[in-house]
């Protein structure tokens, strides 16, 4: 009996806990309102379903919300640029290739210009870094400057119009590569985690962003140091911003300026606080943040599957999300314990007398 | 060191004002010397530069008043907001232009500014966007697409296509996807279509889902309605760049847009032609924006000293993929 209440603790008290059966409810609502939702098929060559949808849809969620969560975990701060710097790099990638006319000619290899749109999101990326790490502007207002900025910069790069790229292996790296039954987009994503979860683990590098995060003054006295290493992952928050910003220019094998990448930084910051991230910076998982993104997709997705109409849909997410950030909180947690505590004390005071 | 940065920093953005300011200045008596030579002066308050629609927007006004035809535009772009075009229309009554041309941004807030030209005696004329005002007197005219027809001739090129596919008794299953809720766009659109659906009761309604005016939400949508609905007959999107995002998932889902399923689009931008070409797609109802002659026709009646209708719609046509190839060429936008 003890054993079996101690794994309970165990898996309750675990941090992925939560996270985990958010996802779990709101993929648990289909099984009753859409039974077809778990069903994946093999149609026309590529895999089918509404499964396929919400972890292709999710890649670049996923990838913003990796970056994110060294941002929050090292910083106590948010990136808010990185809707408008993906769209700063997808502009870059879309103009070197075709320049400011639609066209199916490239002018430089394709190679070439993704490398170039990736620069441009680390650039984006170091000039966010140099005004939290070195003028210790707070990251809220430093990213504010590209949030607003980002998308004239990319309007300037388009000058004004919808680029488009007609051509078929742009469309690659958004939808599919032919013979390949699984989308693109989930293999960039699973590389991202694997070459993050790589450089975390076999270096001390999360370690010293966890204690960068938890004190920046201590860590600089232990000999850490602390502005170099918030200017890299908001570099790496670029970066991964680039990326993201290459997969949605693919995905429309267009760019459009206004709307590419447009409220994502919202939906990752979200999906870091999902996933059991505190936004105070300090311990990170990025296990966490990963469902948290995938859990967000979830939601829109099973809400189109549910024919909730357009108008109730914000209000509908809206709901969930405050039901999933009031699960998560600890204060309320206690509120509950204490609550508990007391009636069963009332009724066991009562048996008493 | 800080000090000095931040002193050369200053100095940057006072040097940057100042040009920015000198700008304006030249701009200011250039339309003043130019009142001299009996020149209308038009001053043109635009939202911005947000989409290719609206480029062509503002050189249709740039190409029609010029001063071969006796005008003097003075052009204001006021980066979506709405403070910059209140600015912009005090300084365009500041210089006495004889018209003020306004795309408005939002549709309140105008009362107070709009009401300092009507002071000034300088007739306003509203393009695009309407606004919300309790006295309408204080604008002249307003110029602009009428919505409620584009659903209304959507639905008509529809039957009439069925028609000539023999398809006209068979149920025909349609999807929706629907711009930004409560645009004027969305809102004329979708009551447009709405409003003449009783007439074909073999038509079913499948689903409205929004895939606010972008290709990727657009795209998105399709992909759910797709596994939603085995058997959809039409999609209707209410802009073309959400029926190129439909295109995607229909072709990723293994059908043929176009001729398996009709993808009816809005706007008539260049690329929709493109799309039509290939063959994905149907028709594409247009929403005009070369306001640009309309207006310039107004002003010329107002200087006649003629009446002019206060509700003015420009002409919109409805562009089936028969037509795309020899039109493409002569779509601006």
């Amino acid at each position: 009996m003890t054993n079996v209440k101690k794994i309970l603790r165990k898996i309750y008290g675990h941090s992925l806990f939560f996270p985990l059966t958010c996802l779990g409810i709101v993929l648990a609502v289909n099984l009753i309102k859409t039974p077809t939702f778990f069903q994946i098929s093999l149609n026309n060559g590529v895999l089918y379903g509404y499964i396929i949808d919400i972890l292709n849809r999710s890649s670049e969620l996923i990838i913003l919300a990796i970056g994110m969560t060294l941002v929050v975990a090292g910083s106590g701060g948010t990136d808010i640029s990185v809707g408008a710097v993906s769209a700063v790099a997808g502009a870059i990638t879309i103009y070197s290739l075709v320049g400011s006319m639609s066209s199916a000619v490239y002018r430089i290899p394709y190679g070439f210009a993704i490398i170039l749109g990736l620069l441009g999101g680390i650039a984006c990326g170091m000039f966010n870094g140099f005004l939290i790490a070195k003028l210790k502007i707070q990251p809220m207002v430093a990213t504010l400057i590209l949030f607003t900025a980002g998308r004239g910069i990319a309007q300037i790069i388009t000058q004004g119009f919808i680029l488009y790229v007609r051509n078929e292996p742009f469309k690659y790296l958004g939808n599919f590569i032919p013979g390949v039954p699984i989308p693109t987009p989930i293999f960039v994503a699973i590389m991202v985690i694997l070459v993050t979860v790589l450089i975390l683990k076999k270096t001390a590098l999360g370690l010293y962003i966890q204690t960068v995060g938890i004190n920046r003054k201590a860590a600089r006295l232990v000999g850490l140091n602390s502005s170099l290493y918030i200017f890299l992952i908001y570099t790496f928050s670029g970066l991964c911003a680039g990326i993201a910003g290459m997969i949605i220019t693919s995905r429309v094998y267009s760019i459009d300026a206004n709307n590419a990448g447009l409220n994502i930084e919202l939906d990752a910051i979200l999906a870091v606080a999902i996933g059991g991230n505190s936004l105070a910076g300090g311990k990170f998982s990025l296990a966490g943040s990963i469902i948290g993104a995938i859990t967000i997709q979830a939601l829109t997705t099973s809400l189109y599957a549910m024919k909730v109409t357009a108008d109730q849909l914000p209000v509908y997410k809206a709901i969930v999300v405050i039901i999933i950030v009031m699960l998560q909180s600890t204060e309320l947690k206690r509120m509950v314990h204490s609550l508990y505590q007391k009636i069963s004390n009332l009724i066991a005071g009562k048996k008493v007398a | 060191m800080k000090r000095v940065v931040g002193l050369l920093l200053v100095c940057l953005l006072g040097l940057f004002m100042w040009g920015c300011g000198k700008e304006a200045a030249d701009q200011a008596s250039k339309g003043t010397t130019d009142q001299k030579d009996d020149l209308i002066v038009v001053g043109y308050a635009q939202v911005g530069a947000e989409s290719d629609w609206r480029t062509a927007n503002t050189v249709s006004f740039q190409t029609t008043f010029v001063e071969e035809n006796g005008y003097k535009l003075i052009f204001d772009d006021a980066q979506q907001k709405q403070e910059n075009q209140i600015k912009a229309i005090r300084n365009f009554i500041q210089q006495e232009v004889d018209y003020i041309v306004l795309a408005p941004v939002v549709e309140t807030g105008w009362e107070t500014v709009l009401g300092e030209a009507k002071e000034a005696g300088i007739p306003v004329i509203l393009s695009d966007r309407m606004i919300d005002v309790s006295d309408d007197s204080i604008y002249t005219a307003w110029v602009g697409g009428n919505f409620i027809k584009e659903g209304h001739d959507a639905v008509a090129w529809l039957d009439g296509y069925l028609k000539e596919q023999g398809r006209q008794d068979e149920q025909i299953n349609i999807v929706t996807l629907q711009g930004t809720i409560g645009s004027s766009a969305q809102v004329g659109r979708t009551k447009g279509v709405e409003e003449k659906l009783p007439e074909h009761p073999n038509w079913v309604m499948l689903d409205r889902q929004t895939g606010e005016f972008t290709q990727s939400k657009g795209q998105e949508v399709m992909e759910s309605f797709l596994k939603s609905y085995d058997d959809i007959d039409v999609v209707i999107a209410e802009n073309d760049n959400m029926a190129f995002g439909a295109i995607d998932a229909i072709k990723a889902a293994g059908m043929d847009p176009g001729e398996d399923i009709i993808i009816i689009g809005y706007d008539a931008v260049k690329a929709a032609f493109e799309a039509m070409i290939a063959g994905d797609m149907n028709v594409s109802v247009e929403c005009n924006p070369l306001h640009g002659p309309r207006v310039a026709e107004i002003i010329q009646k107002l200087e006649k000293g003629e009446k002019v209708e206060k509700i003015q719609y420009v002409d919109e046509g409805v562009f089936p993929a028969e037509t795309a190839a020899e039109l493409i060429d002569s779509r601006l936008y």
